[in-house]
């Protein structure tokens, strides 16, 4: 070894590299200090640290559950019917957050007067006040402000709406499989259609009327199912019964629970304000000139929005509301405070009560919106690859 | 230049932190670690409701009264010689066996029932009752329900999350073979707004607690609760497992006070009883017998409860009975009188 050029090199990457490998070994060693410590202490106070708590019997029951559960059920089981029940109110929060910000946000830049200072008032009064208040507001206003079960709203004899709940006809399907089966074979075709119409526009110029197409396809097909494959579909209507003199019950249907639907409401009206204000931006961030030059060559004004403007827009628009999906989702754990049994309540508070297992109860309710959180991540990066401009 | 900043800065930080995981991690396997730590501190760490009439609850100006907060003063009294002496933590059912095993606080007072698997399972101690409730329900006067026996399927029923009271209802509609709909909440406020506003048809919980909660609905004389008793919840102290110093200093607290009651001693009359012919009174005022010794104490520990908070039946009256949450004592009333309060004998 030539020792007269050997020299350590502390001038650019490994000045750099040193600290780094020392930080990372220093927060190796106090992750595991706090786990021997956590471990140590727990033992010291006689409390001991496993997740066989999970299959045994929660002895609790839960309001409202996308899949049959009672007290008998494990715990395990009242962790799944938190965790759908905190992605059912994501879902919806997050279907009509986007389509109210979408709306508010290109309402903002409308030239009518009145809707551009009508979306602009919505967005700044429902953006800054705290998410818990409106929570509270939309539950105990709605709870206050609907009739007693005898009084229901009535819609047309089939629905009602009072404080306990809207309560709305239940399906019952005969030969379900061939009807969701017909939608499959719709969607489908017509992603085969609408790649077929593509390639036809773009080599030959030629323009398939695709959205009737579509629109036929998803329309058409399940309902010549119930023509022909012997679908059928019935409804039951909810009914009201008295329980004692003043106590009714509205019975059969399905009950949509007072809480989802306010804790819904709250959810998508608060991130709407955010959403609108990414799409406001969005727009707002496609230069003028596009528009004049997709204008120029003729194109119309719906394909001008949806041929120049919108692809660039959603480029801005994307991951900020990605950020705003995440939100919803993580705010949805103030379930809690209005009694909707989503996963913080049932799991982190009434099992993590009953069983008093708090370290294994937290860490899987965290692991599980990290899961979430990462999921919607991934789904809306992939969107944003997709749609993003791929420089030729 | 920066990076090597920075990398000192976080050098320092973690050597810190490791220094106060290491003061604050210790365990509780000296003689009382918990005596000694309250001592220095010069407060006793309690525990206490988010607020419910007559256990446990603060008034405008932050000063906390109830008959569980009194057991708070009595340990105070008792270790530090000065009942204000304590700093009080309003939890959440769900956050109160954390906030104990963890060390936030050193006695849970707390209207918490005393049942196996707490006790057993999850490192606390039950060092008592002092109070025995039982679980009932409420219902609107008008709404023709006189007892359990009238419900029927799909009723609805209000409640707090975390609670003994969550199973207990349903052991009790299940052995009634009634189909019927839960609404657990995580505070008590927002389960009295929603059966306020009809969102359920009834609301249960202990009875002391309806009786309570019943004094925050818009118009209470509308509400009734029915005569049926659906479970036994005795209702007392915890402390962490670990220490039996700690524990006994409690639990002879609590028991204390009954006893007090029980030989007519209380709060005016104590200190003149020092001369008393009755020696079991003379143990209990500090003037024979060298009880305290046994915790660490002095022997004056047990007069300081009776004369700086008082007995069992001065705290009931004052925090129960006078504001007409539970006039009569019921089953909290002493054994020698009908009820089942009885302790063990200070000696």
């Amino acid at each position: 070894m030539n020792l007269k050029n050997f020299k350590i090199d502390l001038s650019n990457k490994n000045k750099d590299l040193i600290p780094q490998v020392l930080t990372v070994f220093l927060l190796v060693l106090v992750i595991i200090y706090f786990t021997i410590n956590a471990q140590d202490n727990m033992g010291n106070r006689g409390i001991s640290f496993g997740f066989g708590f999970l299959s045994q019997e929660s002895s609790f029951d839960i309001t409202f559950s996308l899949i049959d559960y009672d007290g008998s059920d494990s715990y395990a089981r009242a962790f799944l019917v938190g965790l759908l029940n905190t992605i059912l109110v994501s879902s919806i929060g997050i279907f009509f957050a986007t389509l109210l910000g979408v709306t508010v946000g290109i309402g903002r830049l409308s030239q009518n007067y009145l809707i551009a200072k009508a979306a602009e008032w919505y967005v700044e009064i429902f953006r800054n006040i705290p998410l818990i208040l409106q929570i509270f507001f939309w539950y105990f206003a709605a709870l206050r402000a609907l009739p007693l079960t005898v009084d229901s709203i009535n819609f047309y004899d089939i629905s009602f709406l009072n404080v306990k709940g809207w309560y709305v006809p239940r399906f019952i399907w005969t030969n379900f499989s061939i009807f969701f089966y017909s939608i499959i074979v719709a969607i489908i075709t017509i992603v085969f259609f609408t790649k077929y119409a593509r390639k036809q526009r773009d080599e030959f110029g030629k323009q398939l009327p695709t959205f009737y197409v579509s629109f036929g396809l998803i329309i058409g097909l399940p309902l010549l199912t119930f023509l022909f494959g012997g679908v059928r579909l019935s409804f039951e209507i909810p009914e009201l019964e008295q329980l004692s003199t003043t106590v009714y019950v509205y019975k059969g249907g399905v009950s949509i629970i007072p809480e989802l639907i306010s804790l819904a409401l709250a959810l998508s009206m608060y991130t709407a304000t955010f959403i609108a204000e990414n799409v406001r931006a969005g727009i707002l961030g496609v230069n003028k000139g596009q528009k004049e030059a997709a204008a120029s060559i003729g194109l119309t004004k719906g394909q001008i929005l949806k041929l120049v403007v919108m692809p660039q827009a959603l480029r801005i628009i994307i991951p900020p509301t990605t950020n705003q999906y995440l939100n919803l989702t993580k705010n949805s754990s103030l379930a809690a405070a209005i009694a909707y049994p989503d996963i913080v309540l049932v799991f982190a508070g009434t099992a993590l009560m009953q069983t008093g297992r708090a370290i294994e109860i937290i860490s899987i309710t965290m692991l599980t919106y990290l899961s979430l959180s990462l999921s919607i991540s991934i789904f809306m990066n992939w969107y944003n690859k997709k749609i993003a401009i791929k420089e030729k | 230049m920066k990076s090597i900043k920075t990398w000192i800065l976080v050098v320092l930080a973690s050597s810190l932190l490791v220094a106060c995981g290491q003061g604050g991690g210790g365990s509780g396997s000296k003689k009382s670690k918990t005596l000694d730590n309250t001592k220095k501190a010069g407060f006793v760490k309690c525990g206490v409701s988010q607020g419910l009439p007559g256990f446990s609850n603060a008034d405008e100006s932050g000063n906390w009264t109830g008959i569980d907060v009194d057991v708070c003063r009595a340990v105070a009294a008792a270790v530090l010689g000065d009942a204000d002496k304590v700093k009080y933590t309003p939890l959440s059912a769900k956050e109160r066996f954390t906030a104990l095993t963890s060390g936030e606080i050193d006695v849970l007072a707390r209207n918490t029932t005393w049942t196996l698997s707490r006790d057993a399972d999850i490192g606390l101690t039950f060092v008592g009752v002092n109070f025995y409730d039982g679980q009932g329900f409420m219902v609107r006067k008008n709404s023709g329900i006189n007892s359990v026996n009238d419900f029927k399927d799909g009723i609805s029923a209000c409640t707090n999350t975390g609670t003994t009271t969550e199973l207990n209802m349903r052991d009790f509609f299940n052995s009634k073979n009634i189909k019927y709909e839960p609404i657990a909440f995580e505070k008590a406020d927002e389960v009295v707004q929603a059966y306020d506003a009809g969102r359920c048809d009834t609301y249960t919980t202990d009875k002391s607690g309806l009786a309570a909660q019943r004094t925050k609905l818009s118009a209470p004389d509308d509400h009734k609760v029915l005569p049926e008793t659906i479970s036994k919840e005795p209702l007392g102290p915890v402390v962490r497992q670990g220490d039996s110093v700690w524990e006994d200093i409690v639990r002879w607290s609590l028991n204390t006070m009954i006893e007090a009651e029980e030989y007519g001693v209380n709060s005016s009359n104590a200190s003149g009883l020092k001369d008393s012919d009755n020696p079991a009174i003379k143990r209990l005022v500090g003037s024979e017998g060298e009880l305290g010794a046994a915790f660490g104490l002095d022997n004056e520990w047990s007069l300081r409860i009776i004369e700086q908070v008082g007995n069992y039946g001065e705290s009931y009256k004052k925090h129960i009975a006078d504001t007409n949450i539970l006039p009569n004592r019921g089953p909290n009333e002493l054994w020698t009188k009908g009820g089942i309060l009885y302790v063990p004998p200070a000696r």
